[in-house]
């Protein structure tokens, strides 16, 4: 922890040290995310299956964006599903329908993602705590019977058949490998965006409401209005992760708008690690991994997945990336 | 418990994967059975579709090459089912696709094959879209579809003076397309659609709500464009309000003998469906039950889970004749192959494959047999009517498929 302790209740954050270093990455830090850009790049080539890696890369995405409300902010949120979702449907729509290039339909994902972001974020950081979680899911639910009926969904049908389309009107996506470095850019560029955010002196404002709400207010800070802008901003990312995911899969389904999904976002934040920078996406791996992999194992992928979080909760409650750097003192 | 057995546990469950071995071999044809194994559909498709493709296998014997298959099951989800058909095909080397249940899941295999150029011979899927509006090249399409149990059931039942109907629908592309072909068949035999309802899939058991609304409409017959236990629950849920005691009509489009053996002949009884192959049709038929029965846990095959049979034979038939390597190439000319050759088997005799990718053979009209009329397990089915191959399904030309006209 970065924190010290002055006096009893007391804790001094120390303000960022500008070392020239990029975006506010520590030393551990820089090298965690060279070992993550090479992995990127080597992965497919490792024999990792791409359509894999992109499905990883989506959700980490996901979880990242999360990861921006409740590990900063202090806000849980449980209708991420809805700006995941709605972004795939928005983006699968306009790349099938009105045939809209890919670059442009992640944007319009990510747009219909903040826009929905800023309405429902408008009505739920008005409550705190178990509230706010609840209206969020409200409205998610609110979205998800929309999708259910509205045509432009198709219903239990989903959108299928989504070309990937050619990027820029050039490049052709529709092999597996150019798809992933267009999906691993997207990651990456929104891995530093939220890493960026959470550095920047309006991250320091949203830690402080973290830490301490009413302070903050006393600070002299609209504290609604930041919590209003990580919110948009947490779920236009999210809107930009289901774009990518209906992209690459070519189907946008109820199961992306799904509660469920938002339960897996919470799972896959907590399992790696709340309020790291990399636990996010190692949380997201492990859990699409295990769904991967166990797969087979039908109805039982839940109850494993049931036991991993009990046992993150009782004995690794940092979470993975969290007790890593607990174990070497560093913050990752 | 403490960290370090966690961290032990965890360690020998990320294992277990990794023991899986991967086998390649030019000279196997490799099936992947996708469908329901644990759901709605599960007794229409589910394992003993499976033991009905094994034993294709075992029928066509030996002959040069092997035959590999592999299993899922896709939830009815189309999302779930896309993605192990584009890992199968991706990853596994998987040739062909068989079964699919699940019309929605259907459709989207339906265009994964096509890009990929791998077979898809899909059996429980009912939706005629896939011989229609989304047909494909690499498509055959064996059991049934919404078009032959729309004109047959619902041809049926608007004969025997049902003319007003009101439908209970599944929610998705099946329970469309059923509802709308039925609809049309109602409304050319001079009856009228009153209403329909869309109901919530998977996951909807209670349909009550449904029912008393149907009631309320005054309709004669109640059409059931749903499946598997969709349709059981509106049966025992009907016989529980009392509504066939009261004289409206229950049209189940789509019924299977696993659905008239959940149900029990009691509540069963006097319904109508149409199938195109019944385990006690003719001496073939029984013939190739008693060789599949000991594999089925004491079911006999449904008609769907004998198109997967069929299916997997013809399609061998088909793979010998070209050679292993070249259907293995091309997913289009495996099909081909199919198309040309005509099809032979215990469960359908003789048939063929049309160019939209519909196989054809002749519809049978089924009555449930009273419990008293029923001599032996399974005996369920007195035969109304059959109609001939020729006129059983849609015909070619009315279908709106790409392929037919180009």
């Amino acid at each position: 922890m970065a924190s010290e302790t002055t006096a009893p209740g007391i804790r001094v954050i120390p303000a960022p040290v500008s070392d020239g270093s990029l975006w506010g990455f520590s030393r551990p830090q820089r090298v965690a995310l060279i070992v993550m850009l090479v992995f990127l790049g080597v992965a497919p080539f490792a024999g990792l299956y791409p359509v894999f890696l992109m499905k990883l890369l989506c959700f980490g995405l996901f979880a990242c964006a999360f990861n921006l409300l409740i590990g900063y902010v202090g806000l849980l949120s449980f209708g991420h599903a809805a700006y995941f979702g709605m972004g795939g449907y928005i983006a699968g729509h306009a790349a099938k329908v009105m045939g809209v290039p890919p670059e442009l339909a992640i944007l319009l994902g990510g747009a219909v993602g903040a826009a929905l972001g800023a309405v429902f974020g408008w009505v739920a950081i008005r409550r705190q705590g178990i509230y706010f979680a609840m209206i969020t899911l409200a409205l998610s639910q609110l979205v998800y019977f929309v999708c259910v009926q509205a045509p432009f969904t198709g219903g239990e049908d989903g959108i299928q058949a989504i070309p990937r389309g050619k990027l820029f009107g050039m490049f052709d996506l529709s092999a597996d490998l150019s798809m992933y470095w267009v999906v691993a850019a997207v990651f990456v560029i929104g891995f530093l965006l939220v890493h960026r955010i959470v550095h920047s002196p309006f991250g320091m404002v949203m830690k402080a409401i973290k830490e301490n709400e009413p302070r903050a207010t006393s600070l002299g800070y609209r504290t609604d209005d930041y919590k209003l802008l990580a919110f948009i901003l947490s779920a236009g990312l999210a809107g930009v992760a289901g774009a990518t995911k209906s992209l690459v899969f070519g189907i946008a389904t109820l199961t992306d708008v799904h509660w469920s999904m938002s339960g897996e976002v919470v799972l896959m934040t907590l399992v790696g690690g709340l309020g790291t920078v990399f636990g996010p996406v190692i949380g997201a791996a492990v859990i699409v991994t295990m769904q991967n992999y166990l797969a087979e194992w039908g109805a039982w992928v839940t109850v494993i997945q049931g036991g991993i979080f009990v046992a993150c909760v009782l004995a690794f409650r940092r979470g993975i990336v969290g007790e890593i750097g607990a174990l070497l003192k560093v913050k990752l | 418990m403490d960290r370090r057995s966690l961290i032990a546990g965890a360690a020998i469950l990320g294992a277990v994967p990794l023991v899986r071995a991967r086998a390649q071999a030019a000279n196997t044809i490799k099936i992947g059975v996708l469908n329901d194994q644990s759901g709605t559909y599960r007794d229409i498709s589910g394992p003993n579709a499976v033991a009905c493709a094994r034993q294709a296998v075992a029928d066509f014997g030996p002959r040069g090459f092997n035959v590999e298959i592999l299993v899922a099951d896709h939830q009815n989800r189309p999302d779930v089912g896309a993605n192990i058909a584009r890992q199968w095909i991706d990853r596994d080397g998987v040739d062909m696709l068989l079964d699919v249940t699940t019309s929605s899941v259907a459709l989207a295999v339906n265009d994964i094959c096509r890009e990929k150029n791998k077979v898809h011979i899909n059996s429980t899927a009912a939706t005629s879209d896939l011989t229609g509006a989304r047909c494909a090249p690499t498509t055959v399409h064996w059991t049934y579809d919404t078009y032959m149990l729309a004109k047959s059931t619902g041809g049926a039942m608007v004969r025997a003076g049902g003319d007003s109907w009101f439908f209970i629908t599944a929610d998705y592309a099946f329970g469309h397309a059923l509802e709308r072909d039925t609809g049309n068949f109602v409304r050319e035999a001079g009856g009228r659609v009153l209403n329909a309802v869309r109901t919530p899939f998977p996951g909807t058991t209670d349909f009550s709500a449904f029912l008393v609304q149907a009631q309320a409409s005054r309709c004669k017959v109640i059409g059931l464009a749903n499946a598997g236990s969709d349709t059981t629950n509106c049966i025992k849920q009907a016989a529980e309000f009392g509504i066939t005691r009261r004289g409206v009509k229950l049209a189940a489009l789509l019924m299977l003998i696993p659905d008239v053996h959940a149900l029990g002949l009691a509540t069963a009884q006097g319904l109508v469906c149409s199938e195109t192959f019944y385990w006690d049709l003719n001496d073939r038929t029984r013939a190739f039950t008693a060789r599949v029965a000991p594999q089925l846990g004491g079911a006999k095959p449904a008609s769907t889970q004998a198109g997967c049979y069929a299916g997997v034979l013809h399609y061998l038939k088909a793979v010998q004749d070209m050679g292993v390597a070249q259907a293995k190439a091309s997913g289009v000319e495996a099909v081909n192959r199919m198309k040309a050759m005509p099809t032979e088997d215990d469960c359908f005799g003789a048939g063929s494959i049309r160019a939209d990718g519909r196989k054809i053979h002749p519809a049978h009209l089924f009555e449930v047999k009273t419990p008293a009329e029923s001599r032996a397990p399974w005996d369920y089915y007195k035969l109304l009517q059959t109609t001939p191959a020729e006129e059983a399904f849609r015909p070619l030309a009315a279908g709106g498929c790409p392929l037919i006209r180009a």
